[in-house]
């Protein structure tokens, strides 16, 4: 099991010709993703790396039936790639293209929503499912699999979250970028959910950045619904109010934003905020360990309890 | 991206949203001849990208253009939390009556354009929303359907009852919203929105903050931007397509990623020391950018060690070793620099940096103790 992405992704690249592109959509097959198609208008009938070319989403939905594509256009044209993925059909979107106007984004994600599909990102490295299938720019080679669930804003500070756990011997059964920008598709809590619906994910480890309060809004949904062992990383905790720091949402203005304030609300409702990526296995080991004591000695009480309940019988 | 005052005043009054008549100055010789041409009593007000302009004695009453003169002379060279006032906006000063706040924000949770109203406007509006948020009105738009007449005008009951002013402000929220999307803006803010003695409604304050990502589209936006604002180093990162942003202390920082480039300063502050600055290299691998990275870098007299922390993944790692070994080539730098370069090919990487002889360390962890040693800074 894994969340979102498995062995039945059947995957369409949308600007398969680009270079990013062509060069991902071949380390994505490489991975066993299943790549069915790529859509690049004016090339149908061509093939990337022995994958069959579109000119359309329509087209290549038709003669393929894939369900998830992936889209690696320039800025100017990402949005329209959504609407026409959605159009067609597919039910996951996965948007890998940095800097697409947010008002863009504000008008076309009522209507992935109202289409009852998912789009992750934009700006986003995408996700793997380990040993299963990779939907992305993530290094297939970094991950290891596991039962730790990875979601994280970021996208190289997410590899080097994965890589710590990695070296611990903590493998990871879905690791997932949702993306740096002030409007994307999918979020924290989207993810939780389905970690903790996930079999084959026993623990998660959530990495967030200065700006906006998803991680405030994350630490809530946590202490009412989230069953497993969570540890996070916040970063930017040096970070200036009013400067943006590389991604369009990691900023502080206002005052509202600041690391310290979301390391304080996960504090609060138990989740462990790492020093440094390389704590994040230690914290998480720990907290993991801990939980098990707690079980099993609530299991011996329980047992306690009524073998006394049984002698006053 | 920030523009100026005078700037958003513009594109409001295009859009039809009434303001005072003024114009921007450079000398105080210009300021007072803005002044006599509105042949009344002028508001001076310095042009900078930064809030409390008014509590930093940067916006000033003037009776006449004589006064406006003096006053441009204070104002013009004046230092508002760390930046040179270079322009003036002389403008004419209203009778107010009222003062109320109106803006527009993109608000991320509900992933809406969301109005903000208060009738306790002017220069407290923050405080007002820390201590009473009550008096803030708020309404997220459905981006599909756009701001109706009847949700403007609800807003606009919020901050008068007399029916003249609520139609006009109603007609100046329509406009304001059609501002907001027309200038990919992410936020558009009126405060004070005022009346006067002759009962008008009027914008006597302007701010616009533009999506940088919509900067593409947007030329005429774009072409807007203040050098003179900025810090040259952030001019320099920009036109290099680097993320960059300069900070207080003594270690430069080149990291690929944003998130990462941020939990690598985060970590030398952890370990005792202070990065001079946050910079992105992004997802490229053109060796091109290193060199104007350590350019920039080196162009900061504060610096007195750098670190390369690289985690390749679309980023190849012999790039950006190559961008390196040519910018030390290039430079003749005398600063110290560790590097760490891990993921895609970091093989190859170290193959081409082993006859630089640089110090290089395996982990995040190791790579920033190391860069704070050689600032000098260790214990």
């Amino acid at each position: 099991m894994s969340i979102f992405i498995n062995k039945k992704t059947k995957l369409i690249v949308q600007g398969i010709t680009g270079r990013d592109g062509s060069f991902h959509a071949e380390q994505m097959k490489a991975y066993g993703t299943n790549v069915v198609g790529g859509v690049t208008p004016g090339k149908g009938g061509s093939k990337v790396a022995g994958i069959p070319v579109f000119n359309t989403m329509e087209e290549a939905v038709a003669a393929t039936k894939a369900n998830t594509s992936v889209i690696y256009v320039p800025p100017a044209f990402a949005v329209d790639a959504i609407y026409e993925a959605v159009d067609a059909g597919i039910k996951l979107v996965v948007c890998i293209t940095e800097g697409v106007p947010a008002n863009d984004m504000m008008k076309v994600y009522p209507y992935v929503k109202r289409n009852g599909a998912q789009l992750i990102g934009p700006n986003c490295p995408g996700l793997i499912s380990v040993d299963q299938c990779k939907v992305g720019i993530m290094p297939g080679t970094i991950v290891k699999k596991g039962s730790v669930g990875v979601v994280s804003r970021s996208g190289t500070l997410t590899y080097e979250a994965i890589w710590a756990l990695t070296l611990a011997g903590m493998g990871q059964s879905t690791c997932i970028g949702i993306g740096g920008d002030q409007v994307i598709g999918t979020n924290f809590i989207d993810c939780l959910e389905a970690f903790e619906n996930d079999r084959a994910t026993k623990s998660i480890v959530m990495i967030g950045e200065i700006g906006g309060s998803d991680e405030e809004v994350a630490a809530t949904y946590i202490k009412k619904h989230v069953t497993k062992p969570v540890v996070s990383f916040i970063a930017g905790q040096t970070a200036p109010p009013g400067k943006r720091m590389g991604h369009a949402g990691a900023i502080i203005s206002g005052g509202s934003g600041t690391a310290e304030d979301k390391i304080k609300a996960l504090n609060k409702v138990g989740v462990p905020v790492a020093g440094s990526p390389t704590e994040i296995p230690v914290l998480l080991n720990d907290l993991i360990v801990k939980r098990k004591e707690k079980a099993s000695n609530t299991a011996k009480k329980k047992i306690e309890k009524k073998a006394t309940i049984r002698k006053k019988k | 991206m920030k523009i100026h005052e005078y700037q958003a005043k513009q594109l409001f009054a295009d859009a039809g949203i009434p303001v005072p008549p003024g114009e921007v100055a450079t000398t105080p010789v210009e300021a007072y001849e803005i002044a006599e041409k509105i042949n009344r009593p002028v508001m001076v007000k310095s042009q900078v990208h930064v809030g409390g302009r008014g509590k930093a004695g940067g916006v000033k009453y003037a009776e006449n253009a004589e006064a406006a003169k003096v006053l441009a002379t204070s104002i013009l060279g004046m230092d508002i939390k760390g930046l040179t006032v270079k322009k003036v906006l002389v403008t004419t000063a209203e009778d107010i009556i009222s003062e109320a706040y109106v803006g527009i924000i993109l608000d991320r949770v509900t992933k809406n354009p969301v109005f903000m109203v208060s009738s306790a406007g002017g220069i407290d509006i923050e405080e007002v929303a820390a201590k009473t948020p009550e008096k803030i009105f708020k309404l997220a738009v459905d981006p599909e359907l756009g701001l109706r007449s009847f949700q403007a005008r609800n807003l606009a009951y919020k901050l008068y009852r007399d029916i003249n002013q609520v139609r006009a402000t109603a007609d100046i929220l329509m406009k304001l919203y059609d501002v907001f999307w027309k200038v990919d803006a992410s936020l558009v803010e009126i405060n004070p929105l005022i009346t006067n003695t002759a009962s008008e409604v009027v914008a006597i304050d302007a701010k616009i903050n533009i999506d940088d990502n919509a900067l593409f589209r947007q030329k005429n936006i774009a072409a807007m931007r203040d050098l003179d604002a900025e810090e040259p180093s952030e001019i320099a990162a920009r036109e290099g397509d680097l993320s960059f942003v300069k900070l207080d202390g003594n270690i430069g920082c080149m990291v690929n990623g944003a998130g990462l480039a941020m939990a690598t300063m985060d970590l030398v502050k952890r370990y005792g020391g202070d990065p001079a600055n946050f910079l992105d290299i992004g997802g490229s691998s053109n060796p091109q950018k290193v060199i104007t990275a350590l350019k920039i870098i080196t162009s900061d007299p504060n610096v007195r060690s750098i670190l390369i922390n690289i985690f390749g993944g679309i980023t190849r790692c012999d790039d950006v070793a190559t961008g390196i070994g040519a910018a030390l080539d290039e430079l003749n730098l005398q600063i110290p620099i560790v590097v760490r370069l891990t993921g895609t090919n970091e093989e190859e990487a170290a193959k081409i940096l082993s006859s630089y002889k640089l110090p290089s360390e395996d982990t995040l962890d190791k790579v920033v103790k190391k860069a704070i040693d050689l600032a000098g800074l260790g214990k």
